[in-house]
Protein backbone atom coordinates (compact mmCIF):
# COMPACT_ATOMS: atom_id res chain seq x y z
CA UNK A 1 0.00 0.00 0.00
CA UNK A 2 1.47 3.42 -0.54
CA UNK A 3 0.78 6.50 0.40
CA UNK A 4 -2.11 7.73 -2.11
CA UNK A 5 -3.87 4.17 -1.02
CA UNK A 6 -3.13 4.90 2.43
CA UNK A 7 -5.34 8.40 2.32
CA UNK A 8 -8.13 6.15 0.41
CA UNK A 9 -8.51 4.26 3.65
CA UNK A 10 -8.68 6.75 5.77
CA UNK A 11 -11.11 8.53 3.71
CA UNK A 12 -13.17 5.45 3.57
CA UNK A 13 -12.61 4.93 7.57
CA UNK A 14 -14.34 8.79 7.57
CA UNK A 15 -17.64 7.24 5.77
CA UNK A 16 -17.85 4.30 7.63
CA UNK A 17 -17.26 6.53 10.97
CA UNK A 18 -20.27 8.95 9.99
CA UNK A 19 -22.56 6.09 8.86
CA UNK A 20 -22.13 4.19 11.71
CA UNK A 21 -22.53 7.91 13.73
CA UNK A 22 -25.26 7.40 15.53
CA UNK A 23 -25.06 3.81 16.31
CA UNK A 24 -21.83 4.66 18.12
CA UNK A 25 -23.62 7.13 19.87
CA UNK A 26 -27.00 4.81 20.95
CA UNK A 27 -23.92 2.57 22.05
CA UNK A 28 -22.27 5.49 24.55
CA UNK A 29 -25.79 6.68 25.45
CA UNK A 30 -26.56 3.26 27.36
CA UNK A 31 -23.39 3.17 29.32
CA UNK A 32 -21.37 6.30 28.70
CA UNK A 33 -22.43 9.78 27.85
CA UNK A 34 -23.85 10.16 24.31
CA UNK A 35 -21.18 11.20 22.26
CA UNK A 36 -19.08 8.67 21.15
CA UNK A 37 -19.85 8.60 17.30
CA UNK A 38 -20.89 12.68 17.49
CA UNK A 39 -17.22 13.20 18.41
CA UNK A 40 -15.11 10.91 16.01
CA UNK A 41 -17.77 11.82 12.96
CA UNK A 42 -16.34 15.48 13.99
CA UNK A 43 -12.74 14.35 13.53
CA UNK A 44 -12.99 12.48 10.61
CA UNK A 45 -14.53 15.52 8.82
CA UNK A 46 -11.15 17.56 10.06
CA UNK A 47 -9.17 14.68 8.97
CA UNK A 48 -11.02 14.88 5.25
CA UNK A 49 -10.31 18.23 4.70
CA UNK A 50 -6.96 17.77 5.67
CA UNK A 51 -5.75 14.99 3.18
CA UNK A 52 -5.92 17.03 0.12
CA UNK A 53 -2.23 18.01 -0.58
CA UNK A 54 -0.75 14.67 1.33
CA UNK A 55 -0.71 12.45 -1.56
CA UNK A 56 3.05 12.82 -2.05
CA UNK A 57 4.11 12.62 1.74
CA UNK A 58 5.22 9.92 3.65
CA UNK A 59 2.57 7.38 5.22
CA UNK A 60 4.36 8.31 8.61
CA UNK A 61 3.76 11.88 8.01
CA UNK A 62 -0.11 11.04 6.49
CA UNK A 63 -0.46 9.39 9.72
CA UNK A 64 0.94 11.34 12.44
CA UNK A 65 -1.45 14.51 10.64
CA UNK A 66 -4.46 12.36 11.41
CA UNK A 67 -3.73 11.61 15.03
CA UNK A 68 -2.68 15.35 15.40
CA UNK A 69 -6.24 16.31 13.88
CA UNK A 70 -7.97 13.84 15.69
CA UNK A 71 -6.01 15.19 19.17
CA UNK A 72 -7.31 18.37 18.59
CA UNK A 73 -10.91 17.43 17.20
CA UNK A 74 -12.29 14.94 18.86
CA UNK A 75 -12.25 15.64 22.74
CA UNK A 76 -13.60 13.39 25.44
CA UNK A 77 -11.69 10.24 25.68
CA UNK A 78 -11.39 9.31 21.97
CA UNK A 79 -9.13 11.71 20.91
CA UNK A 80 -6.68 11.43 22.72
CA UNK A 81 -7.03 7.62 22.58
CA UNK A 82 -7.25 7.65 18.82
CA UNK A 83 -5.24 10.64 18.34
CA UNK A 84 -2.25 8.96 19.96
CA UNK A 85 -3.19 5.96 18.32
CA UNK A 86 -2.34 7.30 14.69
CA UNK A 87 0.73 9.65 16.00
CA UNK A 88 2.09 6.52 17.29
CA UNK A 89 1.39 4.22 14.50
CA UNK A 90 3.32 7.38 12.20
CA UNK A 91 6.05 7.36 14.25
CA UNK A 92 6.76 4.02 13.68
CA UNK A 93 6.45 4.43 9.60
CA UNK A 94 8.69 7.83 9.79
CA UNK A 95 9.84 8.55 6.27
CA UNK A 96 8.48 5.06 4.85
CA UNK A 97 6.13 4.99 1.18
CA UNK A 98 5.16 1.47 1.88
CA UNK A 99 2.93 0.10 4.04
CA UNK A 100 3.61 -4.07 4.20
CA UNK A 101 1.69 -6.46 6.72
CA UNK A 102 5.03 -6.46 8.81
CA UNK A 103 4.76 -2.42 9.08
CA UNK A 104 1.10 -2.52 9.58
CA UNK A 105 1.41 -5.19 12.45
CA UNK A 106 4.23 -2.57 14.08
CA UNK A 107 1.86 0.10 13.90
CA UNK A 108 -0.77 -1.60 15.90
CA UNK A 109 1.73 -2.67 18.22
CA UNK A 110 2.93 1.08 18.96
CA UNK A 111 -0.96 2.01 18.72
CA UNK A 112 -1.58 -0.18 21.27
CA UNK A 113 1.09 0.55 23.98
CA UNK A 114 -0.21 4.10 23.03
CA UNK A 115 -3.83 4.00 23.70
CA UNK A 116 -2.45 1.86 26.94
CA UNK A 117 0.11 4.68 28.43
CA UNK A 118 -2.57 7.41 27.38
CA UNK A 119 -5.32 5.59 29.08
CA UNK A 120 -3.64 3.76 32.11
CA UNK A 121 -6.10 0.84 30.90
CA UNK A 122 -5.58 -2.81 30.16
CA UNK A 123 -7.33 -5.88 28.52
CA UNK A 124 -10.61 -6.41 30.10
CA UNK A 125 -12.02 -3.34 31.14
CA UNK A 126 -14.56 -2.79 28.50
CA UNK A 127 -12.62 -0.36 26.37
CA UNK A 128 -11.34 -0.74 22.61
CA UNK A 129 -8.42 -2.66 24.05
CA UNK A 130 -10.66 -5.55 23.99
CA UNK A 131 -11.19 -5.27 20.58
CA UNK A 132 -7.55 -3.98 19.34
CA UNK A 133 -5.46 -6.44 21.69
CA UNK A 134 -7.21 -9.98 20.55
CA UNK A 135 -7.62 -8.49 16.46
CA UNK A 136 -3.60 -7.92 17.14
CA UNK A 137 -2.67 -11.12 18.48
CA UNK A 138 -4.90 -13.14 15.85
CA UNK A 139 -3.21 -11.04 12.94
CA UNK A 140 -0.14 -11.63 13.74
CA UNK A 141 -0.78 -15.74 14.80
CA UNK A 142 -2.30 -16.03 10.90
CA UNK A 143 0.62 -14.21 9.69
CA UNK A 144 3.22 -16.75 11.33
CA UNK A 145 0.65 -19.69 10.33
CA UNK A 146 2.00 -17.85 6.46
CA UNK A 147 -1.46 -16.52 5.72
CA UNK A 148 -1.96 -14.31 3.00
CA UNK A 149 -2.85 -10.61 3.49
CA UNK A 150 -6.54 -10.76 3.29
CA UNK A 151 -6.56 -13.75 5.66
CA UNK A 152 -4.62 -12.29 7.88
CA UNK A 153 -6.79 -9.02 8.33
CA UNK A 154 -9.93 -11.69 8.33
CA UNK A 155 -8.75 -13.13 11.05
CA UNK A 156 -8.36 -9.60 12.56
CA UNK A 157 -11.96 -8.67 11.99
CA UNK A 158 -13.23 -11.95 13.29
CA UNK A 159 -11.04 -11.31 16.88
CA UNK A 160 -12.19 -7.69 16.81
CA UNK A 161 -16.04 -8.47 16.72
CA UNK A 162 -15.30 -11.47 19.18
CA UNK A 163 -13.52 -8.79 21.64
CA UNK A 164 -17.19 -6.71 21.19
CA UNK A 165 -18.93 -9.46 22.03
CA UNK A 166 -17.25 -9.78 24.92
CA UNK A 167 -17.32 -6.66 26.20
CA UNK A 168 -21.04 -7.03 26.58
CA UNK A 169 -20.44 -9.72 29.70
CA UNK A 170 -17.95 -7.36 31.64
CA UNK A 171 -17.88 -4.60 33.84
CA UNK A 172 -16.62 -0.94 32.79
CA UNK A 173 -13.69 0.29 35.00
CA UNK A 174 -12.54 3.09 32.39
CA UNK A 175 -14.06 5.63 31.47
CA UNK A 176 -17.41 7.06 32.13
CA UNK A 177 -18.93 3.99 31.52
CA UNK A 178 -17.69 2.99 35.01
CA UNK A 179 -19.93 4.94 36.67
CA UNK A 180 -23.05 2.97 36.09
CA UNK A 181 -21.00 -0.17 37.80
CA UNK A 182 -23.13 -3.51 36.96
CA UNK A 183 -25.55 -1.91 34.57
CA UNK A 184 -22.54 -2.14 31.72
CA UNK A 185 -23.15 -5.75 31.47
CA UNK A 186 -24.99 -6.40 28.79
CA UNK A 187 -23.71 -3.44 26.13
CA UNK A 188 -21.27 -3.73 23.91
CA UNK A 189 -18.55 -1.13 24.45
CA UNK A 190 -18.82 1.92 21.88
CA UNK A 191 -14.66 2.22 21.85
CA UNK A 192 -14.02 -1.05 20.53
CA UNK A 193 -17.02 -1.05 18.52
CA UNK A 194 -15.59 1.91 16.42
CA UNK A 195 -11.96 0.21 16.18
CA UNK A 196 -13.90 -2.87 14.97
CA UNK A 197 -15.76 -0.72 12.45
CA UNK A 198 -12.30 1.09 11.26
CA UNK A 199 -10.62 -2.46 11.14
CA UNK A 200 -12.95 -3.71 8.75
CA UNK A 201 -12.33 -0.89 6.30
CA UNK A 202 -8.62 -1.42 6.12
CA UNK A 203 -9.00 -4.81 5.88
CA UNK A 204 -11.99 -4.44 2.77
CA UNK A 205 -8.88 -1.78 1.59
CA UNK A 206 -6.30 -4.58 1.03
CA UNK B 1 -35.96 17.67 20.58
CA UNK B 2 -36.38 21.68 21.26
CA UNK B 3 -34.09 23.64 21.86
CA UNK B 4 -33.55 27.66 21.41
CA UNK B 5 -30.25 27.35 19.43
CA UNK B 6 -29.66 28.34 15.66
CA UNK B 7 -27.23 24.96 14.58
CA UNK B 8 -26.06 22.51 16.31
CA UNK B 9 -22.65 22.84 15.70
CA UNK B 10 -22.73 26.63 16.43
CA UNK B 11 -23.85 26.06 20.00
CA UNK B 12 -20.69 26.29 22.18
CA UNK B 13 -19.41 28.96 20.12
CA UNK B 14 -22.48 31.08 20.13
CA UNK B 15 -22.61 30.96 23.78
CA UNK B 16 -19.27 31.87 24.62
CA UNK B 17 -19.68 34.73 22.19
CA UNK B 18 -22.72 35.65 24.37
CA UNK B 19 -21.40 35.55 27.44
CA UNK B 20 -18.43 37.13 26.31
CA UNK B 21 -20.51 39.80 25.12
CA UNK B 22 -22.48 39.79 28.34
CA UNK B 23 -19.65 40.30 30.86
CA UNK B 24 -16.81 42.41 28.45
CA UNK B 25 -15.92 43.97 31.98
CA UNK B 26 -14.65 40.68 33.23
CA UNK B 27 -14.09 38.63 30.17
CA UNK B 28 -12.67 38.04 26.40
CA UNK B 29 -12.67 35.46 24.59
CA UNK B 30 -9.21 33.91 22.66
CA UNK B 31 -8.95 33.76 18.78
CA UNK B 32 -8.15 30.41 18.82
CA UNK B 33 -11.21 29.01 19.79
CA UNK B 34 -13.88 28.71 22.85
CA UNK B 35 -11.24 30.25 25.40
CA UNK B 36 -12.65 32.29 27.88
CA UNK B 37 -9.61 34.60 29.75
CA UNK B 38 -10.12 37.98 32.15
CA UNK B 39 -10.82 41.02 30.45
CA UNK B 40 -6.82 42.21 32.20
CA UNK B 41 -4.43 39.70 32.62
CA UNK B 42 -2.85 39.69 35.81
CA UNK B 43 0.38 39.63 36.55
CA UNK B 44 2.41 38.25 39.45
CA UNK B 45 -0.36 36.04 40.24
CA UNK B 46 -0.17 31.90 40.37
CA UNK B 47 -2.92 31.14 36.93
CA UNK B 48 -6.35 29.11 37.72
CA UNK B 49 -7.50 27.01 34.33
CA UNK B 50 -10.05 24.80 34.52
CA UNK B 51 -12.63 23.50 32.01
CA UNK B 52 -14.54 20.97 30.48
CA UNK B 53 -16.84 20.28 27.99
CA UNK B 54 -20.20 22.81 27.77
CA UNK B 55 -23.48 22.47 28.96
CA UNK B 56 -22.59 23.32 32.71
CA UNK B 57 -23.32 27.09 32.51
CA UNK B 58 -22.28 29.22 34.22
CA UNK B 59 -19.09 26.60 34.58
CA UNK B 60 -16.48 27.53 34.03
CA UNK B 61 -16.61 30.62 32.09
CA UNK B 62 -18.58 32.30 34.57
CA UNK B 63 -16.37 32.09 37.25
CA UNK B 64 -13.35 33.48 35.42
CA UNK B 65 -12.23 37.03 37.02
CA UNK B 66 -10.78 38.38 40.39
CA UNK B 67 -10.67 35.88 42.92
CA UNK B 68 -11.28 32.78 41.23
CA UNK B 69 -10.51 31.96 37.62
CA UNK B 70 -7.93 33.29 35.16
CA UNK B 71 -9.05 31.00 32.22
CA UNK B 72 -11.71 28.68 31.18
CA UNK B 73 -11.48 26.62 28.23
CA UNK B 74 -15.32 24.95 27.22
CA UNK B 75 -15.31 21.97 24.89
CA UNK B 76 -17.84 20.50 22.87
CA UNK B 77 -21.40 19.84 25.21
CA UNK B 78 -20.47 17.11 27.71
CA UNK B 79 -17.48 16.98 25.91
CA UNK B 80 -13.97 17.68 27.30
CA UNK B 81 -11.64 20.40 25.11
CA UNK B 82 -8.93 19.59 23.40
CA UNK B 83 -5.04 19.56 24.59
CA UNK B 84 -4.32 22.50 21.94
CA UNK B 85 -7.54 24.69 23.03
CA UNK B 86 -6.16 23.87 26.57
CA UNK B 87 -2.46 24.71 25.48
CA UNK B 88 -3.79 28.53 24.49
CA UNK B 89 -5.38 29.10 27.31
CA UNK B 90 -2.17 28.15 29.61
CA UNK B 91 0.05 30.23 26.78
CA UNK B 92 -2.44 33.28 27.65
CA UNK B 93 -2.85 33.32 31.42
CA UNK B 94 0.66 31.57 32.71
CA UNK B 95 2.62 33.84 34.40
CA UNK B 96 6.55 33.58 36.34
CA UNK B 97 3.92 32.08 39.39
CA UNK B 98 3.18 29.56 37.47
CA UNK B 99 -0.35 27.68 36.55
CA UNK B 100 -2.70 25.26 38.43
CA UNK B 101 -5.22 23.65 36.77
CA UNK B 102 -8.08 21.86 38.11
CA UNK B 103 -9.68 19.63 36.69
CA UNK B 104 -13.01 17.67 37.28
CA UNK B 105 -12.36 13.93 37.03
CA UNK B 106 -13.21 12.19 34.28
CA UNK B 107 -10.84 9.78 31.89
CA UNK B 108 -11.27 12.21 29.04
CA UNK B 109 -10.96 15.45 30.90
CA UNK B 110 -7.74 14.11 32.74
CA UNK B 111 -6.07 12.64 28.95
CA UNK B 112 -6.53 16.15 27.41
CA UNK B 113 -5.23 18.67 30.70
CA UNK B 114 -1.94 16.10 30.65
CA UNK B 115 -1.61 16.20 27.20
CA UNK B 116 -1.57 20.13 27.30
CA UNK B 117 0.24 20.36 30.52
CA UNK B 118 3.39 17.89 28.54
CA UNK B 119 2.69 20.93 25.74
CA UNK B 120 3.70 23.64 28.50
CA UNK B 121 6.30 21.88 30.20
CA UNK B 122 8.16 21.50 26.68
CA UNK B 123 7.87 25.31 26.68
CA UNK B 124 9.22 25.62 30.19
CA UNK B 125 5.81 26.59 32.06
CA UNK B 126 5.56 25.80 35.68
CA UNK B 127 2.40 23.99 36.09
CA UNK B 128 0.37 21.50 38.63
CA UNK B 129 -2.91 19.90 38.27
CA UNK B 130 -5.18 18.94 41.22
CA UNK B 131 -8.22 16.72 40.10
CA UNK B 132 -11.66 17.45 42.27
CA UNK B 133 -13.76 13.93 42.53
CA UNK B 134 -16.43 14.97 45.22
CA UNK B 135 -18.78 12.90 43.77
CA UNK B 136 -19.98 10.49 46.33
CA UNK B 137 -22.67 8.48 44.29
CA UNK B 138 -19.69 6.91 42.48
CA UNK B 139 -17.43 4.26 44.42
CA UNK B 140 -13.77 5.44 44.53
CA UNK B 141 -13.34 1.57 44.32
CA UNK B 142 -10.63 -0.48 42.07
CA UNK B 143 -14.12 -0.85 39.95
CA UNK B 144 -13.79 2.82 38.49
CA UNK B 145 -11.99 5.70 37.34
CA UNK B 146 -12.76 7.34 40.62
CA UNK B 147 -15.18 9.73 41.93
CA UNK B 148 -16.28 12.08 39.17
CA UNK B 149 -15.87 16.04 39.69
CA UNK B 150 -19.39 17.81 40.19
CA UNK B 151 -20.33 21.04 41.87
CA UNK B 152 -17.84 20.59 44.60
CA UNK B 153 -15.35 21.99 41.86
CA UNK B 154 -16.78 25.50 42.24
CA UNK B 155 -15.78 25.53 45.91
CA UNK B 156 -11.93 24.51 44.36
CA UNK B 157 -12.28 27.75 42.00
CA UNK B 158 -13.12 29.83 44.75
CA UNK B 159 -11.08 28.94 48.16
CA UNK B 160 -7.95 28.30 45.61
CA UNK B 161 -8.63 31.14 43.47
CA UNK B 162 -8.39 33.55 46.43
CA UNK B 163 -5.29 32.17 47.46
CA UNK B 164 -3.62 32.71 44.36
CA UNK B 165 -4.79 36.13 44.00
CA UNK B 166 -3.81 37.06 47.24
CA UNK B 167 -0.15 35.86 45.87
CA UNK B 168 0.03 32.44 47.24
CA UNK B 169 2.84 30.07 45.53
CA UNK B 170 2.18 27.53 43.17
CA UNK B 171 2.70 24.66 45.77
CA UNK B 172 0.42 27.08 48.41
CA UNK B 173 -2.24 27.07 45.66
CA UNK B 174 -2.30 23.01 44.74
CA UNK B 175 -2.48 22.56 48.62
CA UNK B 176 -5.19 24.51 49.70
CA UNK B 177 -7.03 23.36 46.46
CA UNK B 178 -6.31 19.97 48.01
CA UNK B 179 -7.84 20.11 51.03
CA UNK B 180 -10.81 21.47 49.69
CA UNK B 181 -10.59 18.20 47.40
CA UNK B 182 -10.52 16.07 50.84
CA UNK B 183 -13.13 18.17 52.31
CA UNK B 184 -16.17 18.35 49.42
CA UNK B 185 -18.67 15.65 48.95
CA UNK B 186 -21.22 15.80 46.68
CA UNK B 187 -24.77 13.76 45.54
CA UNK B 188 -27.15 14.38 42.78
CA UNK B 189 -30.68 12.91 41.70
CA UNK B 190 -32.70 14.11 38.88
CA UNK B 191 -36.01 13.67 37.83
CA UNK B 192 -35.67 14.73 34.07
CA UNK B 193 -33.04 13.77 31.78
CA UNK B 194 -31.19 16.61 29.56
CA UNK B 195 -30.35 16.11 25.75
CA UNK B 196 -27.44 16.96 24.24
CA UNK B 197 -28.20 18.77 20.86
CA UNK B 198 -25.89 16.88 18.64
CA UNK B 199 -27.35 13.80 19.88
CA UNK B 200 -31.09 14.69 19.70
CA UNK B 201 -32.38 12.39 22.22
CA UNK B 202 -31.91 12.43 26.14
CA UNK B 203 -29.29 10.91 27.84
CA UNK B 204 -31.83 8.19 29.16
CA UNK B 205 -35.83 8.47 29.87
CA UNK B 206 -37.96 8.55 33.04
CA UNK B 207 -41.35 7.76 34.00
CA UNK B 208 -43.32 10.74 36.06
CA UNK B 209 -43.11 7.95 38.11
CA UNK B 210 -39.06 7.43 38.52
CA UNK B 211 -36.09 9.51 39.72
CA UNK B 212 -32.36 8.60 38.66
CA UNK B 213 -30.19 8.62 41.86
CA UNK B 214 -26.31 9.02 41.53
CA UNK B 215 -26.23 11.49 38.91
CA UNK B 216 -23.37 12.97 36.84
CA UNK B 217 -23.58 16.45 35.82
CA UNK B 218 -23.44 14.93 31.61
CA UNK B 219 -26.70 13.35 31.31
CA UNK B 220 -25.42 10.07 31.55
CA UNK B 221 -27.64 7.60 33.86
CA UNK B 222 -26.92 7.58 37.59
CA UNK B 223 -26.43 4.59 39.37
CA UNK B 224 -29.66 3.63 39.99
CA UNK B 225 -33.46 4.70 39.54
CA UNK B 226 -36.16 4.16 42.10
CA UNK B 227 -39.55 5.20 42.49
CA UNK B 228 -39.82 8.90 43.02
CA UNK B 229 -40.51 10.38 47.04
CA UNK B 230 -40.96 13.43 48.52
CA UNK B 231 -38.12 16.56 48.50
CA UNK B 232 -37.26 15.27 51.85
CA UNK B 233 -37.04 11.69 51.65
CA UNK B 234 -34.53 12.60 48.72
CA UNK B 235 -32.87 14.50 50.54
CA UNK B 236 -32.62 12.38 53.80
CA UNK B 237 -31.32 9.67 51.51
CA UNK B 238 -28.59 11.65 49.91
CA UNK B 239 -26.97 13.43 53.04
CA UNK B 240 -27.23 9.80 54.10
CA UNK B 241 -24.54 9.11 51.30
CA UNK B 242 -22.91 12.00 51.80
CA UNK B 243 -22.51 12.00 55.77
CA UNK B 244 -21.77 8.35 55.48
CA UNK B 245 -18.66 9.21 53.77
CA UNK B 246 -16.83 11.76 55.80
CA UNK B 247 -17.16 12.89 58.78
CA UNK B 248 -18.02 16.03 59.72
CA UNK B 249 -19.46 15.83 63.21
CA UNK B 250 -18.73 19.14 65.21
CA UNK B 251 -17.13 21.15 62.00
CA UNK B 252 -18.72 23.62 60.55
CA UNK B 253 -19.34 23.74 56.68
CA UNK B 254 -20.49 25.59 53.77
CA UNK B 255 -23.52 24.37 51.70
CA UNK B 256 -23.92 24.23 48.07
CA UNK B 257 -27.58 23.15 46.47
CA UNK B 258 -27.04 23.11 43.20
CA UNK B 259 -29.94 23.23 40.23
CA UNK B 260 -29.35 21.15 37.54
CA UNK B 261 -30.61 23.59 34.75
CA UNK B 262 -34.26 23.39 34.62
CA UNK B 263 -34.93 23.13 38.90
CA UNK B 264 -36.96 25.89 39.90
CA UNK B 265 -35.66 28.16 42.72
CA UNK B 266 -38.84 27.06 44.80
CA UNK B 267 -37.65 23.24 44.63
CA UNK B 268 -33.87 24.41 45.77
CA UNK B 269 -35.34 26.40 48.38
CA UNK B 270 -37.32 23.22 49.94
CA UNK B 271 -34.31 20.91 49.44
CA UNK B 272 -32.11 23.76 51.25
CA UNK B 273 -34.89 23.61 53.81
CA UNK B 274 -34.06 19.81 54.90
CA UNK B 275 -30.69 19.79 54.35
CA UNK B 276 -29.98 22.86 57.36
CA UNK B 277 -32.57 21.21 59.75
CA UNK B 278 -30.42 17.69 59.53
CA UNK B 279 -27.41 19.66 59.75
CA UNK B 280 -28.77 20.73 62.69
CA UNK B 281 -30.09 18.30 64.55
CA UNK B 282 -26.50 16.01 63.48
CA UNK B 283 -24.63 19.57 65.68
CA UNK B 284 -22.65 20.69 62.18
CA UNK B 285 -22.89 24.37 62.18
CA UNK B 286 -23.55 26.12 58.58
CA UNK B 287 -21.56 28.92 57.80
CA UNK B 288 -22.71 29.74 54.50
CA UNK B 289 -24.98 28.26 52.06
CA UNK B 290 -25.31 28.92 48.32
CA UNK B 291 -28.42 27.77 46.71
CA UNK B 292 -28.20 28.10 42.82
CA UNK B 293 -27.11 26.97 39.47
CA UNK B 294 -23.37 26.65 39.72
CA UNK B 295 -22.63 23.81 37.78
CA UNK B 296 -25.35 22.79 35.56
CA UNK B 297 -26.68 19.98 32.76
CA UNK B 298 -28.13 21.77 30.27
CA UNK B 299 -32.04 21.44 31.03
CA UNK B 300 -31.82 18.42 33.52
CA UNK B 301 -34.18 19.04 36.24
CA UNK B 302 -32.37 17.56 39.38
CA UNK B 303 -30.21 18.92 42.01
CA UNK B 304 -27.00 18.00 44.16
CA UNK B 305 -25.99 18.90 47.44
CA UNK B 306 -22.72 19.49 48.41
CA UNK B 307 -20.77 19.58 52.13
CA UNK B 308 -17.57 21.57 52.47
CA UNK B 309 -15.87 20.82 55.58
CA UNK B 310 -14.12 24.24 57.08
CA UNK B 311 -11.78 25.34 58.87
CA UNK B 312 -10.10 28.92 60.08
CA UNK B 313 -8.14 29.07 56.43
CA UNK B 314 -11.24 28.09 54.43
CA UNK B 315 -13.63 30.22 55.79
CA UNK B 316 -11.49 33.03 55.12
CA UNK B 317 -10.48 32.48 51.68
CA UNK B 318 -14.23 31.32 51.05
CA UNK B 319 -15.00 35.30 52.73
CA UNK B 320 -12.55 37.15 50.60
CA UNK B 321 -13.30 39.32 47.25
CA UNK B 322 -14.97 37.15 44.19
CA UNK B 323 -16.03 39.27 41.20
CA UNK B 324 -16.44 37.41 38.36
CA UNK B 325 -20.23 37.29 36.27
CA UNK B 326 -21.18 33.95 37.99
CA UNK B 327 -19.86 34.51 41.93
CA UNK B 328 -19.52 36.83 43.98
CA UNK B 329 -18.43 37.42 47.59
Amino acid sequence: MNGIEVIEVIRAIGSRIEAEKEFLTELDNVIGDGDHGINMARGFHAVEEKLNGLEDKDIGTILKMVGMTLVSTVGGASGPLYGTAFMKAGMSMAGKTKLEMEGFLSCMDEAIGGVQARGKAKQGEKTMLDAMIPAQQAMRQALSDGKDNRAVLAAGVAAARKGVEYTKTIIATKGRASYVGERSIGHQDPGATSFTDILEVIAQGI
Amino acid sequence: MKKIINTVDQVENQMVEGMVKAYPQYLKKLECGNVVVRADKKEGKVALISGGGSGHEPAHGGYVGEGMLDAAVAGAVFTSPTPDQIYEGIKAVATDKGVLMVIKNYTGDVMNFEMAREMAEMEGIKIAQVVTNDDVAVDGSLYTVGRRGVAGTVFIHKIAGALAERGGELEEVRAVAEKVIAGVRTMGMAIRPCTVPAAGVPGFELSEEEMEVGIGIHGEPGTHREALKTADEIVDMLMDKILADLDYSGSEVAVMINGAGATPLMELFIVNNRVFDILAEKGIKVYKTFVGEYMTSLEMEGFSISLLKLDGELKELLDAKADTPAFKA
